[in-house]
């Protein structure tokens, strides 16, 4: 028996060194790095001085404190986390009919429109996102055919590109695969004698859906939504490229403080505070998705 | 006034592209019956049960209940309820909640259910399970509540299709007493669903044995045991010998039968008129056997020779395959009762059978 255990730690020995050096470590060398002076040039001034042949530590608060002396960063982050709950739910209304409907279709089908889901991962993410540009741009079909419909009741043009909505059909569109392949294996395990046996004992189809369907698949629920909800937070290319001037989300100040400002410290601050919201998002997520199930 | 049946099944077919899964079955099923269908798999047994619920539509025919068709119905508003295979319960709710499902459904008050599901536990033995989830239970204790809560608001009629099939041996003797008990207590209509002869024997009534979509015979128990319409009931239900052979003479309920190979026997059993020349297998039971190294046959029964071609032995009886002269192989069982013996003889020891005249009974073709 002891011989066992101490086999499964072996087995876990490469998964868990791997985490740990590509994982762990930069964690913690990003939180270290919250606390040190920005360098000259950017990047990184030393954490340690010479002084008269004795060494000091040289470490500050003040990149926190700058994330707190003005109210930005936090609109920032609400309007990130308002941008990332309207895509979940958005994806979780379009994935759940779409999932459930694969779940129920036949083998063959099945099969198929799993690969048409999958389909959008053959080509590249920012690929996908220049051609949304090009159906939003003001000269793209989608505009001037919407423009033309609008003239006719006699209302104004509009602008797709540039526009928060131009910004949420392009993260549903990148996301929805996220939350559709979490359900549909949820979904697809459900027992179906389940809903027979609901119907059998009086409950018409919505009341199947609510009170069977609909609590079974919390779990896939939560997953899909934790898959979605996540990437979405840190987004930075598709403000960049659609959002125009007001899109701006906490990814692209984080990436600015990186490349731009070469503000190391101060993008590591802000990379922190994503880091526990995300990991806050999860447990908070995991834990709902587990109470509804009743365990 | 007409007496009509609790359930009637009307000329009842369903096709599945070219497969015939039912062709015109009909069937009546009274009040407060134990009624078994019982077939080999694909037999349709598990297409009429289905179409019972109302999971399925038959192709033609009607399904009366009450003298009123449902045969349109949807499963929700049929008073009838099924347990289903692998009990179905719902996994997220607590065995309350499933018990009280039924009643939630149909919209009766919250104190009502209460009452009624702890009713319900008391009824079924399982009272301090109210707040476990399925997971919890063990499979007989699964069955239970599946049973409690197709019970709870007291259908006219319950479904089971093979309830016992998902637990070993004993459990499942024990759970066949409880529910022949429980049927007795409640008096509701069961219509039961089983590939296993003996459980119907045992459990049932009156049986249906169907076989290709078709019913072949509907009878109690015993009659369906001692009195097989065909040679597939005859070899289905229990153990047989079928002996094939022609009809010589009919002298009253006496038929004189030449079996192939074995010649002359009597069959003073038949009900049916035979017709001289006609083909006939005779249906032996191995218990009505005698078997000994000499038989000292009485008058009415027909002795022949052979020797002990295989052997199995059970514990309480031990079956010995008896080869006749004709190299025909006959099954008959001897008791292990006598104390201190446990085989009587050995393979290729030379034996005697005989059987009296009503020991079988004539199957025609």
């Amino acid at each position: 028996m002891q011989g066992k255990a101490w086999y499964k730690y072996l087995l876990s020995l490469p998964p868990m060194a791997y985490l740990l050096i590509f994982f762990a470590a930069p964690t913690f060398l990003m939180f270290f790095a919250t606390f040190r002076y920005a360098g000259e040039y950017g990047g990184l001034a030393p954490w340690y001085l010479h002084e008269g042949g004795r060494l000091t530590l040289d470490l500050t608060l003040e990149n926190w404190q700058r994330l707190l002396e003005t109210d930005i960063y936090l609109r920032l982050f609400l309007k990130s986390i308002g941008y990332a709950v309207t895509t979940t739910l958005l994806c979780m209304i379009m994935g759940y009919p779409l999932a459930l409907m694969i779940a129920r279709s036949g083998h063959k089908n099945r099969d198929l429109l799993l690969l048409l889901v999958i389909l959008p991962f053959w080509s590249n993410f920012l690929v996908r996102i220049y051609a949304w540009m090009i159906i939003f741009s003001p000269a793209g079909a989608l505009t001037r055919m919407l423009n033309g419909a609008l003239e006719l009741v006699g209302a104004g043009p509009v602008t797709l590109m540039y526009s928060p909505t131009a910004m949420l059909v392009c993260l549903v569109y990148v996301h929805l695969p996220f939350m559709v392949l979490p359900l549909y294996a949820n979904l697809e395990k459900h027992d179906l004698d389940l809903l027979d046996a609901a119907q059998d004992l009086g409950a018409g189809k919505w009341r199947r859906f609510w009170l069977i369907t609909w609590p079974l698949s919390l779990s896939g629920i939560t997953a899909g939504s934790i898959l979605v909800f996540i990437p979405v937070l840190g987004m930075f290319a598709i403000p960049d490229l659609l959002g125009g001037t007001n899109g701006i989300m906490i990814g692209n100040v984080i990436k600015q403080q990186f490349m731009e400002s070469r503000d190391w410290p101060f993008g590591s601050v802000l990379s922190m505070v994503l880091t526990v919201t995300a990991v806050a998002v999860v447990l908070l997520g995991s834990r709902l998705g587990r109470r509804r199930e009743g365990r | 006034m007409e007496i009509t049946a609790l359930l009637e099944i009307v000329d009842v077919s369903r096709h599945f592209d070219d497969f015939v899964a039912l062709d015109k079955v009909s069937l009546h099923i009274e009040a407060g019956e134990f009624f078994t269908l019982l077939g080999p798999s694909g037999c349709g047994k598990t297409t009429l049960l289905r179409l019972l619920a109302g999971f399925d539509q038959p192709d033609g025919g009607d399904i009366l209940l009450d003298g009123k068709s449902i045969t349109s119905a949807p499963p929700e508003q049929r008073p009838l309820h099924t347990i289903f295979q692998n009990y179905a319960l719902f996994p997220h709710m607590t065995v309350a909640e499933n018990i009280g499902f039924p009643l939630r459904m149909a919209g009766c008050p919250k104190k009502d259910i209460q009452a009624r599901v702890a009713e319900a536990l008391e009824n079924v033995r399982l009272p301090d399970k109210a707040r476990h989830y399925p997971d919890a239970l063990s499979g007989g204790q699964k069955q239970r509540i599946a049973i409690a809560r197709a019970l709870v608001n007291r259908p006219r009629l319950l479904l089971l299709d093979e309830p016992l099939s998902a637990l070993d041996a004993k459990l499942r003797e024990q759970m066949q007493i409880e529910l022949i008990n429980l049927q007795k207590d409640i008096g509701i209509t069961f219509i039961y669903v089983t590939h296993d002869q003996g459980e119907a024997l045992a459990l049932s009534h009156r049986i249906a044995v169907m076989d290709q979509g078709r019913i072949v015979q509907v009878d109690v128990p015993e009659r369906l045991y001692g009195f097989p319409n065909s040679r597939f009931v005859a070899d289905f239900i229990g153990k047989c010998n079928l002996l094939e052979g022609y009809v010589r003479e009919q002298q009253g309920d006496c038929v004189t039968v030449d079996l192939d190979g074995l010649g002359m026997v009597h069959v003073c059993r038949s009900e049916t008129k035979c017709v001289a020349g006609s083909r006939c297998a005779l249906t032996l039971r191995p218990e009505k056997i005698r078997l000994a190294a000499t038989v000292s046959p009485k008058e009415d029964e027909s002795l022949f020779r052979g020797s002990v071609h295989d052997m199995l032995y059970l514990g309480d009886v031990t079956v010995y395959i008896v080869s006749l002269a004709n190299g025909l192989l006959l099954e008959a069982l001897l008791a292990n009762s006598a104390s201190g013996r446990t085989n009587f003889f050995e393979v290729g020891d030379s034996v005697e059978v005989a059987w009296s005249c009503d020991a079988g009974h004539l199957v025609l073709d």
